[in-house]
This record gives C-alpha cells, structure tokens and sequence, in this order.
C-alpha cells in the first residue's frame, strides 16, 4: 500500500497552488489602454492551414493595418485609424481544436482587452466562438469560415461575418459547369471527410440536380482530411466515367490530388472543379493542369474588379511579400475594412466622436461597403452576414503564367439564398426565391 | 474484372505505402519494446530533408535521374543524426521504466520534433514533385498508373526481404534475435545490448525517414503530415502483431485491400474501414495475428 | 485510520474554500478551472486504471460520449427545451451515465487485454466513434454543435451567474467524485486493483477474479470520464468529434503521469497545473508550445517518476 494517500497536507497546498496560480495569471498584463483600439487577430499560425489559408490573412492584415494607422489607404478610407485611434494589433494562432479556441477567445477578450476581435478560418472554430462572443458582448467579425450555419441556425447582435458562405461557391460551380456542359450526364465528387467537405458536396450534389434533373452521381470520394495518399480514389473516379469531378479541396492535399491525379490523366479525362483553388494557383502555378475549373471563393485574385482598392492592395502586398495575395489576403482585407466602414458610419452618426461599440454594432447592420473584391452587402442572417458575387474560370497556360479563360461572374443575388432561407431549402426548391 | 484488378493495383500500393510507414516502428518494439509515437515526426522529417535535397537538385538543374539517389540519401542522413542523438542523449536513460511511460518520454519527443520542424521549415508547403513524373505510365486493364508507384511495390518488397535476410541470415541479426529472446541473457552472454540498441534505434529511424522520402514526391510537404502516419502505423503494427516483420507485411496488405476495396465500393466506410480491421483482428487474436509467445511471470 | 481523517478533512475543507475563493477569481480563470477540473476527472479515472496497471488510451471515447450523450439524445428525439438539454447537473450526470453502460458492454471484451493492446484496442474504438461521429450531419459532423445550459438541478439561473454557478456544480461533482474514489480505493476490490498490477496469477490464486477488478475499475473510470466530458462541454459551450481524437486521449494520459497515481488529489492538481503551464505556453511562447509542453513532461519522467504528488510525499516525509 505504498501509494495511499495518507502524506501530505492537501488542502492548504490545493488552495495556495490555486491561489498562486490566479495571482500569477491575473497579474499578467492589463495592457496599457492609451487611446488605442486593440485588434486580436485569430489565424492559423502552425498546422496544415497555416501556409495556405492562415499565413496569407495575417499579411492581409497587417497590410491594411500600417495604411489604416497612416491613412494611406485608397478611398473611401482615407482616414486614420478606428473612431480617430490608431488600431494595436495581436495575433492567436488558431490551431489547437475548439476548446483552445473557446479558451483563447475568452482570453482575448476579458485578459487582454480586446476592442474587436476578427478572425476564424475552421467553421468548428465559428461556430464554437459564436455564443461566447455574444455572452461578452464583443463585436467579433467572422472573415473566412463557409458554414452557413452560423446565421441560419441563430442570430447574433455582436457577431458579423463579412465573407460570403460556401453554399454561394458550390451553387456557382454549378452554375458553371452546367452551362459549360448542357448535355451532362454524370458527375463524381472527392471532398475530405470532415463538416467542409461533405457540406460543399451536398450542396454541389443538390444543385446539379436542381439544374439537371435526372443526373447521375458517379462516385463520391471522401478521403480523411490530409490522408495524402489517393490512388484507389483517382482509380474510382477514373473509373466512374463521370464529365466532371468536383472537389473543394484545400492546401496540401489538393496538390497532392494535382501531383498524383495529373500523372494518370485525371485532368484530362474528366473536367475537374475546384471550388478553393485558387491559393493552389498562387503556390504552384502552371502544374496546375490546363483546363482545370477555378473558384477563389469570391471575387478575389484574379477574379477581383479592376478598382483602385484592389490595385493598392495587390500592389502593397506584393511588395512587401512578393507573391501574389490569395483569397484569405483579401478575405482578411475585407472583414477589417469593413469594421473600418462600420466605424466610419457610426462616427459621421455621431457628430464625429469616437463611436460607442454600440453604435458600431448598429452601424454594421446592413451595411454596404467597398473592399478589395468590389461592394460587400451585409445582407443576410438579419444583416449580419455578408453576400457578394463571385467568379469561375479555366486555368490556361500563357508563357509559363497561368491564366483564366471563359471567366464567368455571377452576382450576389443568382448564387445566395434571400434572407431567412436556408441554403439547402433554396437549393432544393430550385433557387426559387433567388432569381 | 476490370474493377477487381484495380481494387487490388490500387490495395497493393496502399499496402507498400503502409508496409514502408510501419516496418520501422514494428522493428523498434520488437528489439527495444518501444512503441515509438515520434516515429510520424521522423516519418516527416525525412520528408522535409527529402523536399530540401530535391529542391537544391532541381535548382541547379543537375541530371534529374540521379535525384532518386537523393531520396535514400536523406532518410540515411536523418537516421544518422536523429537515430543516435534520441538514442543516446535521452532514450537510455529510460530504459527499464514500464512500456507506457516509454511511450510518453516519445510522445514528448513528437512534440519537440513538431516544432523542431516547424522552426527550421516553417509552415509553408514544400514539394519534391520532380522525381514523380520522371518516370512515366504504365497501364493495367485500362487505367493508368505511375512508374514510381510501382517502384515504391518493389522496394516495399526489397526493404522485407533484406531486413529478414539481415535478421535471419547474418551473425548481427542472429545477435539481435538472441537480444529480442531474452535481454538479461544476451547481456550475460558478452552481446553488447547497448550498442544493438543504438544500431536498432537508428536503423528504424532511417526507415521511419524513409518512408518520407519516398512519399515526399507524391504529396506536398506541410506542417502535421506525420500525425496521421503514426495512427496508420500503429493500426498496421497491431494487427500484424507488434514487432512482427512478416506480421507488419501481412497487415499492410489487408489494410491496403480493405481500404481499397472500400473506396471503390463503400467510398463512406473509407474513414473508420481500418479501425474496424483492428478492433476486429484484436477480438479474435488479441496479440495480433503474429505474436511471440511470451513466457508466464509468477 | 488517521489517514482517511486527512484526506476527508482536506476534502471537506477543500470544498468552502474552492467555492468561495473561485467567487473572486476573474471570469476567465474560473472559465479555465472548469476546463481543468472536468479533465481531471477524467485522469482520476484514469489513474485508477494505471493503478490497476492498464493505461488505456482511449479515454477519449467517453469523454466525448459524456459531452455529447444529453444534446445528442435531445435532439434525436427532439426534446427541445427539456431538462435533459437545458441542466448543467443533469446533463454531466446522463453523460456519465450513458458513458457507463458503454464501458459495461465493452468491458467484456477490453477486461481481457493487458498493456499496449489494452491501450491500442481503447484508441481503436475511441477513433470509431470519432469516425461515426464525422458521419452523423444530424449531430454537426466534424463542426459539432454549441451547448448551453439554463437551469441546475431544476433551478433557472441568470445569465451573468451562469459561469460561476458551473464552477460550482464542478467543484461539487469533483468532490464527491474524490470522496466517493477515496472510498472505493480502501475497499477490498479498490485494493484488489494493485495486487492486479503486480501480479495477476496471485490474485487469482486468492479466489478473486481478475477480469471482474478490471471490469469494474474500466467502468468507473469511464463513468468519471464521461462526467468530466460533460463538464467541459458545457465549459466551452461546444462540442465536437476532436473530443474523440486520439490526442486528447493522449493529452490525459500525459497529466496522469505528470500527477502520479499516489492519491486522489494528484490528478486534479494535475490537471490544474497543466492547463496553466498550457495557458502559459500558449500566451509566451505561441510557436512553440508543444516543445514546452514536451520538454516539461520530459523532465517530470527524470526526475519525478512517480509524478508530482512525489513532491508532496518527500516533503511530509520530511516534515
């Protein structure tokens, strides 16, 4: 009976380790509150979505931050900074599951004082943060994460997401390849096995049938997330005599489906459409196969309007990072002007005073305001979720560049559903209320 | 028929993919009793050197046929370096505490190599797509497969054969069984078990490396690849029976062909098809299906 | 006899001081304990296998079954705005309950296993339901779905009061808990456990079966899991398959050698002080946590073999 607890002198050393613990954590820094607004800023810094999707939006934003402290950001925001202060940047590695985000959101928020919060790639993670940032009442901006969840399943006052949903991505690949190929007989999908991969087929399965009824699935692929490996898949879909293969595949394993796909003729064998290819354009140029159906998932990159925003954003961020901004550049670009525009509204309403975070949050209810992909309306979940049009196109190879052909842009209305419509209704019922 | 062929085409790569990811980890259990959970990270570090190597190659635009020498050349080169230093600066220091807590002192090695890897890589991709490509197609009832995917069979093969060749027919591996039998009595015996286990050790983390070298060209290399590994490894290792050589083999080929045979049929199984082979094996064969008998203790 | 003395005195004096002294703490803090007291149930249901010499790890499974069972069963037969999906005792308490009759069913089959197949066989039906669970969209496949809670123990409590009063009902769950383990582990089949773990024939010799000190130690360490899941799904407000995965099972294995198996109160401070030092990491040093995390559990292995409460021992020893 070595072990039994009969040593010790327990509870004074529970509470005193308690206590120690409390102190040394509550004394951490309160942070100077000099007229400053402080932006946490959540992204993936470490794990598989650093490099494609959390590494790009943080150089968004520090982009947009130095021009918005200086005001040397293109109209309509020239002036400097949030309500008149200058913005104080702090970054959270988002990696780490739900429960460290919950944790690291709250600390954020009530250890750091936080003024607004913009952030959240993994639809698990917004979907986690929702009711906490509703329960400390801080306006948090969602600016990646597809789900369209969020706000068909609740609404919020202090919560906005100013980046379109993924059922207006899979609803446009839709569009496209049907128009691309009226007489499709038969469709195969290969999308990771996890809430992203089966959403955007659902919804690509039951929009193709909504335009073509009387269409056959092929095969739907659903590998494991980073599986890596996709030879049997490229077999099965080879094999599944479909036109098209559909995948919303992102980071390294939609190139290791391009490095093991291409090889086998894949590419060339069927029409393959990827819904988030374009940071795989960024990264790997022309290996990706011609021919290849592109999404940015929104109007970003080359899909962006030719408008003074977006040529002082491509041209900065090129600058400084010498590579071309990906959609998370732009989708970070758009969630903080946005909060910019938001303050702006609600300090012209104002008499030109600092804006409450009340009379922020009021002002950003549907707002209508210009980013780096042309004009965001904050149009649906009750004005809290954004819509915005958005663009397809064909990888061609121009001298060792690639290229888009046969760009097709949709606008808002055509690919999103009208509010208080769920995504999946709309779709079923035809697009019905969406024309 | 067209479809069984490429159930099973597509099952056997799968399965030398898996053979060449667990054949390490069985051989480190079966000398030192180490089930080895940094065994992904050095699975991605030999990756990650691999990516540098054919980077630096294909950079300068050297003869692009010898860059398949570079591939065994950077798992060599990680079991080298990594293999000794975790052997001797930290594992033997361990050695006679319970299996689990063997365990966790490699669980703590995983999480160091994480962001060893991650500070000297960082978190963009990496890719050593070159060699890939190098060697064409062939074609099996219709469908196309790599040359490489073939190559990664045949070595799977050779890695079996010579590491049952070496363990059966060469006075180190006769030295080394006797050490697997019974630790005390080898020692008793005048066999240096110090020195069988830094060979061991390092020889199973070249292969663990080894194995991200050879799926190097086929993926993109990315921060996290080994965590998903060291699960499929250890699945593979379990079913065939930890330490088992021809235990990993035949484990490898029924994983790859359940796996295989689901994605073609059953692509919703996939996820969970190779927990389920396990839980299985391990109702009926709790040890495996090739497991040492071990002697009772009283 | 003195002994038990203390560990109850403790307990009892533990009790009034937590649930005052967490009325001071910041929200966030008291946020983190509730985390931190929900694992560590789990690892004292975990070192109560240790002591029985099995480390399982999947525990993982009935974690995430506590966290799940009461919404999951809510909505499946949609029992909006029952108590069952609404109280923040009853839902930890089904959690557990649920979790249990699992760890009865499986226990036939695991109670057979010894050392890493034990290990391996928990790991490989904690990664199935993470598999069933990424498959089920009814239940928010791997995006989960938020949890909230009203009530406790019937008693509707404001909205600003909410985190306190979990505090509270997780203070109290984890005293009972000790208190009732504590019990358990000076009963004759509570020490039965360790005479399994040296030797199994010997205790067989005895008249007493093995299988049945394995069966019933796997069950109450999967009751305590899945209480201390359904703790720290209503602490995040979320839950999700990641509960499952087999990092988390890791994760508690990690703490309960970092505690030791020495007494009940070892795995709770151990809980405690590991998701500080987590905290911590991740606020100093954000790209490089995990090797803190790894070097840490490192030197606890060297120098600390049989875990922190070795400290405490040593140190009353000495006194």
């Amino acid at each position: 009976m070595r072990n039994r607890p009969s040593h010790g002198n327990v509870s004074p050393l529970t509470v005193a380790l308690r206590l120690a613990f409390a102190v040394a954590v509550g004394a951490a820094p309160a942070a100077a509150l000099a007229k400053r607004v402080k932006l946490g800023v959540v992204t993936f810094l470490s794990g598989a979505a650093a490099g494609p999707f959390g590494v790009p939006a943080k150089n968004g934003a520090e982009i947009v931050i130095d021009a918005l402290n200086a005001g040397t950001l293109p109209a309509p925001y020239k002036t400097k900074g949030l309500g008149g202060e200058q913005v104080e940047l702090t970054f959270v590695d988002e990696a780490g599951g739900t429960t460290k985000q919950v944790n690291e959101y709250r600390n954020l928020v009530q250890r750091e004082n936080a003024d607004v919060v913009i952030g959240y790639i993994s639809s698990g993670d917004c979907l986690a943060v929702a009711p906490l940032a509703e329960e400390l009442k801080k306006l948090t901006v969602l600016f990646d994460c597809g789900t369209p969840r969020i706000f068909e399943d609740a609404s919020y006052k202090y919560l906005f997401r100013t980046g379109p949903t993924a059922t207006m991505d899979n609803v446009a690949a839709a569009f496209y390849v049907t128009q691309m190929k009226p007489n499709i007989k038969k469709f195969s999908g290969i999308n990771q096995n996890y809430a992203w991969g089966q959403d955007s087929w659902n919804d690509f399965e039951a929009a193709m049938k909504a335009l073509k009824p009387g269409i056959e699935v092929g095969t739907s692929q659903m590998p494991k997330l980073l599986a890596g490996q996709y030879g049997a898949e490229v077999s099965a879909l080879l094999t599944s005599g479909a036109e098209v293969v559909h995948s919303s595949f992102w980071g390294g394993d939609t190139e290791a489906l391009i490095l093991q796909g291409a090889p086998r003729g894949l590419f060339t064998k069927t029409t393959v459409v990827l819904t988030a290819g374009e940071p795989t354009i960024v990264r790997l140029g022309t290996q990706v196969p011609e021919g290849t159906v592109i999404g940015a998932r929104g109007p970003f990159d080359m899909f962006a309007p030719d408008i003074e925003l977006n040529r002082w954003f491509r041209k900065a961020y090129e600058d400084k990072f010498k590579m071309a901004p990906s959609y998370p550049a732009y989708k970070m670009a758009q969630a903080i002007l946005g909060v910019k525009a938001a303050y702006d509204k609600a300090q012209a309403a104002n008499a030109g005073k600092a804006p409450s975070q009340e009379q922020v949050v009021a002002a950003f209810e549907n707002l209508s305001f210009e980013g780096p992909g042309g004009r965001v309306e904050m149009s649906l979940g009750k004005g809290h979720q954004a819509v915005q049009g958005t663009a397809f196109g064909i990888t061609k190879n121009v001298g060792g560049k690639v290229t888009m052909t046969n760009v097709k842009t949709y606008p808002a209305s055509k690919v999103n559903p009208p509010d208080g419509v769920k995504s999946e209704d709309w779709i079923k019922a035809g697009f019905k209320a969406g024309k | 028929m067209t479809d069984l062929v490429s159930v099973l085409v597509d099952g056997i790569i799968y399965s030398s993919y898996l053979f060449i990811i667990s054949v390490g980890l069985t051989l480190i259990y079966g000398v030192m009793k180490i089930l080895n959970m940094a065994h992904g990270s050095l699975y991605a570090l030999g990756a990650y050197v691999t990516a540098t190597f054919v980077g630096f190659w294909f950079g300068h635009n050297l003869n692009p046929y010898v860059s398949f020498l570079l591939l065994p050349l950077a798992a060599v080169v990680v079991g080298l370096v990594a293999g000794p230093l975790i052997e001797r600066g930290l594992l033997r220091f361990m050695y006679g505490k319970d299996e689990i807590v063997l365990v966790l002192v490699t669980y703590a090695i995983l999480l160091i190599l994480e962001d060893v890897i991650k500070l000297a890589w960082g978190v963009e991709s990496y890719s050593a797509y070159q060699p890939y490509g190098l060697l064409g197609n062939f074609e099996v009832a219709g469908l196309p497969y790599t040359v490489y995917d073939a190559l990664l069979v045949v070595v799977a093969i050779g890695v079996g054969v010579a590491l049952t060749w070496v363990l059966t027919r060469t006075r180190q591996g006769k030295l080394l069984l006797a050490v697997i039998h019974d630790r005390e009595v080898s020692a008793a015996m005048g066999i240096n078990v110090q020195r069988v286990y830094t060979v061991t050790f390092t020889v199973g983390t070249m292969l663990a490396a080894l194995g991200g070298a050879l799926i190097a060209p086929k993926v993109s290399v990315v921060p996290a690849m080994g965590v998903d590994v060291i699960v499929l490894a250890f699945a593979v290792v379990v079913i065939g029976g930890l330490g088992s050589l021809p235990g990993a083999a035949l484990g490898s080929v029924i994983v790859g062909l359940v796996r295989s045979t689901a994605v073609h049929h059953m692509p919703e199984v996939e996820l969970f098809s190779i927990y389920f082979v396990m839980a299985l094996v391990l109702i009926f064969r709790p040890k495996g299906l090739f497991s040492a008998a071990e002697a009772r203790k009283i | 006899m003195i002994a038990r003395d203390r560990t109850l005195a403790m307990l009892l004096i533990a009790l009034p001081v937590c649930l005052a002294g967490g009325w001071l703490l910041p929200a966030w803090v008291q946020s983190l304990l509730v985390l931190a007291l929900g694992k560590g149930l789990v690892v004292l249901g975990l070192v109560l296998l240790m002591r029985t010499g099995l480390v399982s790890f999947g525990q993982g499974l009935y974690f995430c079954l506590g966290a799940y069972a009461a919404v999951s069963v809510g909505k499946i037969f949609k029992l909006d705005n029952s108590i069952l999906m609404s109280d923040a005792l009853v839902m930890p308490l089904f959690g557990a309950a649920v979790a249990g009759v699992v760890a009865l069913v499986l226990g036939f089959l695991l109670a057979r296993y010894r050392a890493i197949f034990f290990a391996m066989l928990s790991l490989a039906f904690s990664m199935i339901l993470y598999g069933l669970l990424i498959k089920i969209p009814a239940l928010g496949s791997s995006d989960g779905f938020n949890i909230s809670f009203k009530t406790v123990a019937g008693v509707a409590i404001a909205p600003a009061a909410q985190l306190y009063t979990l505090y509270a009902v997780a203070v109290v769950l984890v005293f009972f808990a000790a208190l009732a383990l504590h019990q358990y582990l000076r009963s004759h089949l509570g020490r039965l456990a360790e005479a399994v773990r040296d030797n199994e024939l010997r205790v067989e010799y005895m008249g007493s079966s093995v299988r049945y000190v394995v069966h019933v130690n796997y069950v109450i360490a999967a009751v305590l899991a899945g209480l201390g899941g359904g703790l720290v799904g209503l602490s995040i407000g979320h839950v999700d398959p990641d509960l499952a995965y087999w990092t988390t099972s890791g994760e508690f294995v990690f703490v309960a050698v970092l505690g030791g198996t020495g007494s009940v109160a070892a795995p709770i401070i151990a809980s405690l002080l590991f998701e500080a030092i987590k905290s911590a990491a991740y606020q100093y040093t954000p790209y490089t946590w995990q090797m803190v995390l790894g070097i840490s559990l490192l030197l606890v292995i060297m120098f600390l073999p049989a875990g922190l409460w070795s400290v405490f021992q040593r140190r009353a020893k000495r006194a």
